[in-house]
């Protein structure tokens, strides 16, 4: 027994060893791909801003002052909370937050579906999901402009039916951007919860029949709580990207529908940009994300514990 | 001996007419028709693969009969949803709900047949009780052991009081004394509850100590359906013979059918004399069985139909002596007889001659 707690102790040294040079990819990737973006915008976003791009290397704390305060047009008044930006947050939450619910009312069937076909025709379907999304980003969102137009086939369709009368306006409304993020995010929702699903013993589902549960109760109590890992998962693929999105908004929302990504994008581009207060937005919205992140996690925890 | 059971009865729990099931050209159940009575113990027997499962699934509603119908206490279940049948089922693979407690668990059904969650609660407590697992109610399924998850998914599927309950090997994974007092506490439970149980198992032993009736099936067919007795003593035929206990054929040729007494010989001309089978004729070459502990040796012949043999082997198992004896015709004999003062009487040293006797009604002939 002695001899067998020595040999495992051993034995699980050496592992050690050989799993801390191993990791070494891991960690770099993590250093160079996570860690150090992060740092470099938040050491940015406090530096002086050049007027023709980039920095000075002066600390300076105008770029979250220019975020949160107001302090007039010529920077004399006394400060007030400047809402031009926070709004423009509370919009993309919004916006993200409605791509996201569209993303998982469509997702969920259809990874449900996929999943339940029998197992050799499963990739193929997967595959045909994942194939609209070889094609380039920018040229998806120009095309769903296409499709939205008041002479798009959408409108066509809708009046040829009779549904409607007169074309329906979308294109440069809230509608179009949530269309265009659910649209770009999809796959990243019907992926995990495909997963989860294909994972999910159905022999569960068929215990809860027997116990005399409906179809809906069996999808409510016992289904839904088995995939919730790759429910959340998927909500937060999809959220995230779409909180920072810019494509979207630019090309389907118009002047008025401006989001998150398309304020810090302009503060990089060309002459006009300011890079720390991009870089200020930037982790912001990190914060805020990493906030809601985290009162999601208390709020289940708490939850898991009640039960 | 328990008497047949009606062919067709509205008493009946469950009434199963040509039950035919495919999978694409696979042909899982082959016309099963099966009545099985209330209150009744009834175990489906066989082999893995032949069936059982599939024919329980069909009765719990999971899976429809491709042909035939299942009918529960008369009326015809036909494509009725598992929910809405009274019937309970003990899975196989247990399929515990993993996110919800042992206690939740078993209060499952309660709760959806809309009891309060403070009843179910008791309920379930009290069916814990019963499993003896009271201490486990606030555990996850994922930290029980295989037969205490066993267990969990008995009293889950009892707690609800179904009119009929399925247990698909519901003792397999339980080790063998934990699995004996289950079995007595199955068999009480059913006295006490009243609820028809359908048992399925693959073992033998367990099938001829608790059941009222047993279903013996093999390659999706009913191969007999008896009391335990019956199916043990009265075999029809070879597989029935040969699964349940040990057994010995003897390959004879009926000569002589007259009224319940059939007259047959083996193949050295040695005249046996047995009960009549139906579906076996005279001019027939079948098979007659004999369980080895209705055989015994002799030095002199105890009657005319005594074989002369020699013995090859003699094995001691505690309670009993098994040995082997050659036939002058040929073949081999497996012969059992108690450790006891009259059955030790019985054993040769090996190379001895002796004769070896059959008793009364011990040789059943064989369909095939
Ligand atoms: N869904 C299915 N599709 C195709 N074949 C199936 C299906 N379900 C069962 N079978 C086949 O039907 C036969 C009977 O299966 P069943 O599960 O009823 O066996 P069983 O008697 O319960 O065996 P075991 O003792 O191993 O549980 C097997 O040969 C099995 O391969
Ligand atoms: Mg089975």
């Amino acid at each position: 027994m002695a001899a067998g707690a020595v040999g495992g102790s051993s034995a699980s040294s050496t592992y050690r060893e050989a799993r801390g040079w191993l990791l070494l990819p891991a960690w770099s990737v993590l250093l160079f791909f996570s860690l150090a973006p992060v740092i470099m915008m938040l050491v940015y976003s406090f530096l002086t801003k050049e007027h023709r791009g980039g920095v000075i290397w002066e600390f300076s704390l105008a770029a979250y002052d220019q975020f949160f305060l107001d302090r007039g047009l010529f920077g004399d008044e006394p400060p007030r909370i400047q809402w031009t930006y926070i709004a423009i947050f509370w919009r993309s939450i919004w916006q993200a937050g409605a791509a996201t619910l569209m993303s998982l009312a469509v997702g969920f069937p259809t990874a449900y579906f996929i999943a339940t076909r029998p197992a050799k025709a499963r990739p193929l379907w997967v595959f045909l999901i994942t194939i609209p999304y070889w094609v380039n980003l920018l040229i998806r969102t120009v095309s769903m402009k296409f499709l939205l137009r008041e002479q798009g086939p959408l409108n066509d369709f809708l009046l040829w039916t009779g549904a409607i009368d007169s074309p329906l306006q979308i294109v440069n409304t809230n509608l179009a951007v949530q269309l265009g993020l659910f649209y770009s995010y999809l796959p990243f929702m019907v992926l995990p919860i495909y997963a989860a699903v294909e994972r999910y013993d159905f022999a569960l589902s068929e215990a809860a029949a027997d116990l005399y549960a409906s179809k809906w109760t069996t999808l409510r109590r016992i289904l839904l709580p088995a995939v919730k890992p790759g429910v959340v998962a998927g909500c937060i693929l999809v959220f995230v990207p779409s909180l920072g999105s810019f494509l979207a908004p630019d090309l389907l929302g118009g002047a008025r529908n401006f989001m998150i990504g398309s304020l810090i994008e302009e503060q990089f581009k060309g002459n006009a940009g300011n890079w720390p207060f991009g870089a200020a937005a930037s982790m912001i919205l990190l914060t805020l994300v990493l906030l809601l992140l985290l009162a999601f996690a208390r709020q289940q925890a708490r939850a898991e514990r009640r039960s | 001996m328990q008497t047949k059971m009606p062919e067709t009865s509205s008493q009946n729990a469950i009434d199963v007419q040509n039950a035919v099931k495919r999978f694409g050209n696979f042909t899982a159940l082959k016309q099963i028709s099966l009545a099985i009575a209330d209150n009744e113990f009834f175990t489906l027997l066989g082999p893995s693969g032949c069936g059982k499962t599939t024919l329980l699934r069909i009765i719990a509603g999971f899976d429809e009969v491709t042909e035939g119908s299942v009918r529960l206490y008369g009326e015809d279940l036909g494509a009725l949803p598992p929910n809405r049948r009274p019937v309970n089922t003990v899975f196989q693979s247990y399929a515990l709900f993993p996110h919800m407690s042992v206690l939740q668990n078993v209060g499952f059904g309660l709760e959806m047949l809309g009891s309060s969650s403070t009843e179910a609660r008791e309920c379930a407590g009290r069916m814990l009780e019963l499993v003896q697992l009271s201490q486990f109610a606030d555990r996850r399924p994922g930290q029980l052991s295989g037969g205490q998850q066993q267990r969990v998914a008995l009293a889950r599927a009892l707690a609800p009081q179904p009119k009929l309950l399925l247990l698909d090997e519901p003792l397999s994974a339980l080790d063998l004394k934990l699995r004996k007092a289950m079995r007595i506490e199955l068999k009480h439970l059913q006295r006490e509850t009243g609820i028809t149980f359908i048992f399925v198992t693959h073992d033998q032993e367990e099938a001829l100590t608790m059941s009222d009736r047993i279903a013996v099936m093999s390659e999706g067919e009913l191969q007999q359906v008896g009391a335990a007795r019956e199916i043990y003593e009265r075999p029809r035929n070879r597989f029935v013979a040969n699964f349940i206990g040990d057994t010995n054929l003897l390959e004879v040729t009926v000569d002589r059918i007259e009224g319940a007494r059939a007259t047959c010989h083996l193949g050295g001309g040695h005249a046996l004399s047995c009960e009549a089978v139906d579906g076996v004729r005279e001019g027939a070459r079948v098979h007659l069985s004999v369980r080895p502990e209705r055989l015994f040796a002799t030095a002199e012949p105890a009657g005319p139909e005594a074989l002369a043999a020699r013995v090859v082997e003699t094995v001691f198992t505690g309670t009993g002596i098994t040995s082997i004896v050659e036939l002058e015709q040929g073949p081999r004999l497996t012969l059992r007889s108690s450790n006891s003062e009259r059955g030790n009487r019985r054993v040769f040293e090996q190379g001895a001659a002796c004769f070896v006797n059959m008793e009364a009604g011990a040789g059943r002939l064989l369909i095939d």
